[in-house]
C-alpha cells in the first residue's frame, strides 16, 4: 500500500465517521471568529436555541471593519467613524462575551488579522483542524494543520456540532526545486505558481508546497504562500513541519508546555509526506526561474515577471481568455506590450494576511530605509497585521524607517486588502499591493490592483512605477 | 432552508469567466449582520453605473444598460447560466444569500470555485457542473430564444430544455437529499453527538494540547 500524504494524514486523525454517501464528519480542532462572517451564524445558534459545542475551540478578533487611524483608534469601538461598520465590531463583542469566547477586542495588543493572530499567539498549532469564516485561512497549513475557509453557515455549524461535513479532496504536489534568488519571496514564487497553474488550477485540491525552496523558507514565508492557495483554487495549502515550525511555535501563549511540549513535538515529526505518498497531480518549478512578480490584470493569474510587458489578448489561444484579458486591460488602463516598469503608482499598500508579519515589514523597510516616496505616489501605507507586529516593528525601530520615507504608519486591521473601512482606492487609481486579489473594485471602486511582495511595493513607493527589487538590493 | 425539487425557471446568461465574490456582492454590503436584503447589491458594480452604498434606494440609482440583468427580457430570472470557476474568491456566503435574494435558484457553469459550491447547498440554491460544450450550446440557445425557460429536475437529476432535449447532471448524493427536504444540516450532525463525543474523548487522550480546558 502507498503511503500517506500529509493532507491523507491530517483528515485521518479527525475523521469521526465516514459515510456511504462520501461525505465524511470531519472534527475541527480551532476556530477562527472576525465581524464579517460570524454575526448571521450566532444569530442561528440563537434561532435554534444552541449553544456552542466547545468554547476552548474558539477565538475571535475583530480585523475586516477596524480603522487604521490612531485618531479613530484610540477611542476603541466608539472611535469607528463608519456606524455600519461599528454595528458589525460591536456585534462581535456581544457574541463572544455572551456566549463565553475568548476575543481579542479592538485595542487589545493581541487584536489584529485573523490570520497573523493564530500563529502569532500559537493558537494554530501543527497537526490541528483549523477553520475559520475567511477563505485565506489556508494560511495555517503552513504549519502542517489542515486549515481552511468555511461559510457562515459552517461557521454555525462547527459552533454547534464542533465538526464540519466534508468531502475528501485530492492531492496535489507543488514542488519549488532550488533556491531563490535574493529580492524574491514566498509571494513571487506562489504569484509563480498561480500563474503556471491557473485560479482554478487547484479546484478540488489541497496543496502541498514543498521542495528545497520551502524548506528554506521561514515561517512568514510558508504563511504567504499557502495564504495564497485559494487564489490558485485550492482550499487548503500546507507545508510538512520540521524544526523551523517547531521553533516558531515554541513558547507561544497557546502552545503547549513542559511535558505536553515534549509529547506534542513527538507527535508532529509524523506531519509530512511519506516518501512513497502518491499525488493526484504534480507540478514542478525551478526557484531560479522565479523573478518577482506583478500582475497586471483582474485575476491573480493574470501575472507576469516584473522585466516582462504586458501580455497582448490577441496571443491568447481560448477566446474566454481572450476576452477576459482585453477586459482586464480595459478595466486597468494598459496597453498590450507596454512595460510592467512603465506602470506608475497612485498607492502603495503594504499590509494584509498575506504579507503583514515583521518579516514582511522588515522586508519593505530594508528598501525604504534613507528613501522618499516618490512625488507621484499619493499615499503608501504600512498597515501591521497585529498589535504584535506592530510593537515588535517599533521596538526595531521600522516604524521610523517608514515615517521618515513619507509612509504612513497604522494600526493593524485588513484595511486596503478589501477596503471594507476607510482606506481605499479612488477610481482609477493604481495601487502597488502586497494583498491578495486584483478583483475589480476589490481595493476600492474603479481602483488597479498590482499584487507585488513587500520589496516589491517599497521599492515601487520610491521609484513611483515599478521597478526590480533586485536591481535596488544591488544598488544598496 | 427552502426545498428544492423541481424549478421551471427563466434563465440569465452571464457570458464572463472567473466571476469572483467581490464582483458577485462587492465588500460594502458584507457590513449587514442580517441574511437577507442583498438582492438589489447583486453583482452591484456591474449593474449600476455609480458606486454602491449600503442601506441605499437602488431604484434612484443609474443603471448599465449593458449589463445583462438590466435588460427587460431577462427580468425574473431564477436560473443563471455562467462560465468557468464561478464564484471564485472569498467564502462570504453574501454571495449565495445576495442570488437566493435576488430570485437565483440555480446556477450552471462549467465549473465552480469550491467554498462558493459548497455554500450554495447550505441556501437551496442548486449549482450544477455540466461539460463547456453544453454550457456553450445553452448560452447559444439562450441567446436565440426571447424567454428561454429551462426545467431543472433535482430528484431525476436533470434538465430539460424548451427543445425537448434532456441533460443529466451529477450531484453528491447527500447533499441532494438535504436540498429536496430543505434539510438543517446542523441538525442531522448533532444525530450524530455520541460519535463526536467518543472521538473527541480519544481526541483529546492523545493530544492533549488541543483541549485547554
Amino acid at each position: 500500500m502507498a503511503g500517506k500524504t500529509l493532507y491523507d494524514k491530517l483528515w485521518d486523525n479527525h475523521l469521526v465517521e465516514q459515510r456511504d454517501d462520501g461525505t465524511s464528519l470531519i472534527y475541527i480542532d480551532r476556530q477562527l471568529l472576525h465581524e464579517v462572517t460570524s454575526p448571521q451564524a450566532f444569530e442561528g445558534l440563537r434561532l435554534a436555541n444552541r449553544k456552542p459545542w466547545r468554547l476552548d475551540a474558539n477565538l475571535a478578533t475583530p480585523d475586516h471593519n477596524v480603522p487604521t487611524t490612531l485618531k479613530e483608534r484610540k477611542e476603541g469601538n466608539a472611535g469607528i467613524e463608519d456606524p455600519v461598520s461599528k454595528i458589525q465590531v460591536v456585534t462581535l463583542d456581544e457574541n463572544c462575551d455572551d456566549f463565553g469566547i475568548t476575543e481579542f477586542k479592538i485595542n487589545d495588543i493581541r487584536q489584529g488579522i485573523v490570520h497573523v493572530v493564530g500563529p502569532e499567539q500559537g493558537a494554530t498549532l501543527p497537526g490541528m483542524t483549523l477553520v475559520c469564516g475567511d477563505s485565506h485561512t489556508a494560511t495555517h497549513g503552513a504549519f502542517g494543520a489542515l486549515a481552511h475557509g468555511i461559510g457562515t453557515s459552517e461557521v454555525e455549524h462547527v459552533l454547534a456540532t464542533q465538526c464540519l461535513i466534508q468531502r475528501k479532496m485530492k492531492n496535489m504536489l507543488v514542488k519549488v526545486n532550488g533556491t531563490l534568488a535574493a529580492g524574491v519571496t514566498g509571494k513571487d514564487i506562489v504569484l509563480a505558481v498561480i500563474g503556471k497553474i491557473g485560479t482554478a488550477g487547484g479546484t478540488g485540491y489541497a496543496i502541498e508546497f514543498g521542495g528545497e525552496a520551502i524548506q528554506q523558507l521561514s515561517m512568514e514565508g510558508r504563511m504567504t504562500i499557502c495564504n495564497m492557495a485559494i487564489e490558485a483554487g485550492a482550499r487548503v495549502g500546507l507545508v510538512a513541519v520540521d524544526q523551523t515550525t517547531i521553533d516558531y511555535v515554541k513558547g507561544r501563549p497557546f502552545a503547549p508546555t513542559e511535558a505536553q511540549w515534549e509529547q506534542a513535538v513527538a507527535a508532529w515529526s509524523d506531519l509530512h509526506s511519506d516518501a512513497d505518498a502518491q499525488f493526484d497531480a504534480v507540478v514542478e518549478l525551478e526557484a531560479s526561474d522565479i523573478e518577482p512578480q506583478v500582475t497586471w490584470g483582474n485575476s491573480p493569474e493574470m501575472v507576469v515577471p516584473v522585466s516582462a510587458v504586458v501580455p497582448n489578448p490577441a496571443d491568447q489561444s481560448d477566446e474566454n481568455q481572450q476576452k477576459a484579458y482585453t477586459r482586464a486591460l480595459e478595466y486597468m488602463g494598459l496597453n498590450a506590450g507596454q512595460a510592467i516598469t512603465d506602470i506608475k503608482l497612485d498607492r502603495v499598500f503594504i499590509g494584509s494576511c498575506t504579507n503583514s508579519r515583521i518579516e514582511d515589514l522588515r522586508e519593505a523597510a530594508a528598501i525604504a530605509k534613507g528613501k522618499k516616496v516618490a512625488a507621484n505616489v499619493k499615499q503608501a501605507l504600512v498597515v501591521p497585521g497585529s498589535g504584535l507586529v506592530k510593537q515588535q516593528a517599533e521596538k526595531e525601530g521600522l516604524d521610523k524607517i517608514f515615517i521618515e520615507a513619507g509612509f504612513e504608519w497604522r494600526e493593524p486591521g485588513c484595511s486596503m486588502c478589501l477596503a471594507m473601512n476607510a482606506d481605499k482606492l479612488g477610481a482609477g487609481e493604481h495601487c502597488a499591493s502586497t494583498s491578495n486579489r486584483n478583483f475589480e473594485g476589490r481595493q476600492g471602486f474603479g481602483g488597479r490592483t498590482h499584487l507585488v511582495s513587500p520589496g516589491m511595493a517599497a521599492a515601487a513607493a520610491v521609484a513611483g512605477h515599478f521597478v526590480d527589487v533586485r536591481d535596488v538590493l544591488q544598488a544598496n | 432552508m427552502e426545498k428544492f425539487t423541481q424549478l421551471d425557471g427563466l434563465v440569465a446568461p452571464m457570458d464572463r469567466a472567473n466571476v469572483d465574490t467581490d464582483m458577485i456582492i462587492p465588500k460594502q454590503f458584507l457590513k449587514s449582520i442580517k441574511r437577507s436584503g442583498f438582492g438589489p447589491n447583486l453583482f452591484d458594480e456591474l449593474r449600476y453605473l455609480d458606486e454602491g452604498k449600503p442601506d441605499q434606494d437602488c431604484s434612484q440609482r443609474p443603471k448599465n444598460p449593458d449589463f445583462v440583468l438590466n435588460q427587460p427580457r431577462y427580468e425574473g430570472a431564477s436560473v443563471l447560466l455562467a462560465r468557468q470557476n464561478f464564484g471564485c474568491g472569498s467564502s462570504r456566503e453574501h454571495a449565495p444569500w445576495a442570488l437566493l435574494d435576488y430570485g437565483f435558484r440555480c446556477v450552471i457553469a462549467p465549473s465552480f470555485a469550491d467554498i462558493f459550491y459548497n455554500n450554495c447547498f447550505k441556501n437551496g440554491i442548486l449549482p450544477i457542473v455540466l461539460d463547456e460544450a453544453t454550457v456553450d450550446s445553452l448560452f447559444k440557445e439562450v441567446a436565440g430564444e426571447e424567454g428561454y425557460r429551462l426545467t431543472v429536475d433535482l430528484e431525476a437529476k436533470e434538465i430539460r430544455t424548451p427543445g425537448g432535449r434532456s441533460i443529466a447532471f451529477d450531484v453528491d448524493d447527500f447533499r441532494r437529499h438535504c436540498l429536496i427536504n430543505g434539510l438543517d444540516d446542523i441538525g442531522l450532525t448533532l444525530e450524530k453527538a455520541d460519535a463526536i463525543k467518543a472521538f473527541e474523548a480519544k481526541h483529546q487522550a492523545a493530544q492533549p494540547w488541543l483541549f485547554r480546558g
